[in-house]
């Protein structure tokens, strides 16, 4: 608090408890005199407490605001004192000073955390010019640049390691607690933190291009996408004040002129409603809300990109997912290997090198799984066959790599194996040696996630996808999903999309869930568009109105439990606000609620929606 | 075209929220939106002309001026 402000207190107090003393002191003969000193000592404290607040009401006079709420609170106090309510003018005075002094304690108290949320920005960055290492802000890195990231130094643009491998704390980005370890030709990402060793590295991408940038501008323009709950309060505080005062008009005039009630009595209740007249509780603690939700899901590498988003989150019911890189990991591996006659190592190495130089996803698959050596000069005559596989002498043997329809095409003799995903069969001088199953794997965490979602209270979920619906039958079986849809081209995803939207009633929403790079249309068309492994994928970030930094589905539910709590935090301060202010509002018009409680109402209601708002900045 | 400015010495929300109102007025701005917690102002122009957005940003610095004396804007 500051120290001016408790002089002014201070002084203001003393000046009071002196008008109280003098009020009741009865010396004969100087009674009035009395009364008198009385008046001018309350007068004094008033003006010590009130002075500013009078200062700028009457400033906004002149430039034409009378809904001001300076204003209300002087026209409020001076009609308190004019009605010989001294002790009640200075005490809303004083209340309301105090309310606003610890309003922005709690407002500042807020903005500090929204800065350490934000403090994810590099200060400076070491970059090599004129073979000198220099300290430069982050700025002015160029691309291809070499810079050098020191340990417990934050990583300053997106960079590839050059030299060097170290430990990185990538918690800030992606939410992710346990640190990665990243070496030569490997992407580093701008906010990440050095733990360990020093490393060099080539810029990629200029500061306002990097992934801390982008997550920066995405949190702070995310309030200026507003929920509907924002606009209505927005809305409702536009005519809170002036219906309000309308009322404590029309409580000053009507019962005492038309009633013939008693004037002062009546123009007192109409004052406590002024005191009420300002909408701040809900106008400030509202936005804060959800920006403390929107923060705190930042903090857990989940980037939602407005509140109407969160709000829309907070009502999922029907779920639809992408397949290969969403549900699975988009990575073909080996499952299992059949060999027959030979061992399965064996089978793999032949395998591997009848593969030795095709780039397609299965060959990789099978020359990942192969460790050894190759030997170029055993690979003779190889001939690609397009859409069926590898025909070559490997070994000196003539080897068939490939799927059902070439061995078929060379009258080999074996038995088809009926299993989703792809089949990839070997035969060896006429002979069917064997086959190697491959399929895309399913993230560990899928089954999880799925079942997290519906405690979440997902009613639907969905695979839409362009594979085949067997394959997707089977996954979605392994990980729980209810409904799937294969063979899909992307136009009729979004058909499939559109009929789930209409599933929906009022106040549901629907999700779909992508990794951004052929899915944009239905991350657009869904209620909210989650892109997964939003990390250093742009196209991703910007098609998407909920990007997960990682690619842990788990996050989904994630992002869900915070929007709800978020929304829940929210609605109650909506709530809690609007009732305290509607029933003391009541209670003033009946004449039970003296200013002090409608004090309460304004500033206290105030203070402590703001310290429920700031919640949400700690929801996990 | 959209900038973002600092604006501090704003003294409630609901006196934001007021100054967003009427900024969003302006014909020549698409939306404005002022975010009382980081202090900033930003305004999507319909226009990309430098000039232009200069004279609508005196506009908005009247408006400023008027509805909250102390606050800074930059």
């Amino acid at each position: 608090m500051k120290k001016s402000f408790k002089i002014r207190f201070m002084f203001s107090v003393i000046f009071a408890i002196l008008g109280v003393i003098f009020q009741f002191m009865k010396i004969e003969n100087c009674i009035y005199e009395m009364k008198l000193i009385s008046v001018i000592s309350f007068l004094i404290s008033y003006f010590i407490i009130g002075i500013d607040i009078l200062n700028k009401a009457i400033r906004n006079i002149f430039r034409g605001n009378i809904f001001d709420e300076n204003f209300l609170m002087m026209i409020a106090t001076v009609g308190a004192l004019v009605i010989g309510e001294f002790p009640e003018a200075i005490a809303v005075m004083l209340l309301y000073q105090i309310g606003e002094e610890f309003q922005s304690i709690a407002v500042g108290k807020s903005r500090d955390a929204i800065k350490e949320l934000m403090q994810i920005k590099p200060e400076t960055a070491n970059v090599y010019r004129n073979n000198e290492l220099i300290s430069v802000k982050p700025e002015e890195i160029k691309i291809g640049e070499t810079i050098v990231i020191k340990p417990g130094e934050k990583v300053p643009v997106d960079a590839r390691i050059i030299t060097g491998k170290s430990s990185f704390d990538t918690k800030t980005i992606t939410g992710e607690p346990v640190p990665k370890t990243i070496g030569p030709q490997e992407i580093i990402y701008s906010g990440t933190i050095n733990l360990n060793k020093v490393v060099e590295a080539k810029v990629m991408k200029k500061f306002e291009d990097s992934t801390v940038s982008k997550i920066l501008e995405l949190v702070e323009d995310a309030t200026s996408k507003k929920a509907k709950t924002e606009k209505f309060i927005t809305k409702f505080a536009k005519y809170y004040t002036p219906i309000v005062c309308f009322l404590a008009l029309a409580l000053a005039i009507v019962p005492p002129f038309i009633f013939n009630q008693e004037f002062s009595e009546w123009l007192y209740r109409s004052l406590t409603f002024l005191v009420i007249s300002c909408p701040c509780a809900l106008v400030i603690s509202v936005p804060l809300g959800f920006f403390g939700g929107i923060g705190g899901a930042s903090k857990n590498g989940i980037l939602i990109k407005g509140s109407n988003y969160l709000e829309a989150l907070s009502k999922a019911k029907y779920i639809a997912f992408d397949k290969t890189g969403t549900i699975t990991k988009g990575v073909f591996e080996i499952q299992t290997v059949v060999s027959v006659d030979i061992s399965e190592q064996e089978l793999i190495r032949i395998a591997a090198h009848a593969e030795k130089f095709s780039n397609h996803p299965i060959a990789l698959s099978i020359k990942n799984k192969y460790t050894g050596k190759y030997d170029d000069k055993k690979i003779e005559n190889l001939e690609e066959i397009s859409g069926k596989g590898i025909k070559a002498k490997i070994f000196f043997k003539e080897t068939l790599v490939g799927n059902a329809k070439l061995l078929k095409e060379n009258n080999i003799k074996f038995k088809e194996i009926a299993n989703p995903g792809t089949v990839i069969y070997v035969a060896i001088e006429g002979t069917y040696k064997g086959c190697i199953l491959i399929s895309d794997t399913v993230k560990k965490e899928a089954k999880e996630a799925i079942f997290d979602l519906t405690k979440a209270k997902v009613k639907g979920s969905y695979i839409l996808t362009g594979d085949e619906e067997k394959i997707a039958k089977q996954i979605a079986n392994e990980v729980g999903i209810e409904n799937c849809f294969g063979n899909l081209l992307p136009e009729q995803k979004l058909e499939k999309l559109e009929e789930i939207l209409k599933l929906k009633k009022k106040k549901q929403s629907v999700i779909f869930v992508g990794d951004g790079i052929n899915d944009s249309p239905c991350l657009a068309r869904a209620d909210v568009g989650i892109a997964m492994g939003g990390i250093g994928a742009d196209a991703a970030i910007e098609a998407a109105d909920v990007v997960i930094m990682t690619d842990e589905l788990t996050k989904i539910a994630q992002a869900i439990r915070i929007s709800k709590a978020t929304m829940k935090i929210v609605k109650q301060n909506i709530i809690f606000a609007l009732v305290i202010k509607i029933a003391v509002l009541i209670l003033g018009a009946m004449g039970y609620a003296n200013m002090w409680l409608a004090v309460f109402a304004d500033v206290g209601v105030s203070i402590i929606a703001i310290l429920n708002s700031m919640k949400t900045l700690r929801i996990k | 075209m959209k900038k973002v400015y600092k604006i501090e010495g704003i003294d409630c929300a609901n006196c934001a929220a007021k100054i967003e109102d009427k900024i969003n007025k302006i014909k020549e701005i698409e939306e404005a939106t002022l975010n009382f917690m980081t202090s900033k102002l930003s305004i999507e122009f319909k226009s990309s002309d430098e000039k232009e957005v200069e004279e609508v940003m005196n506009e908005v610095k009247k408006i400023v001026a008027k509805m909250e004396p102390d606050a800074k804007l930059s």
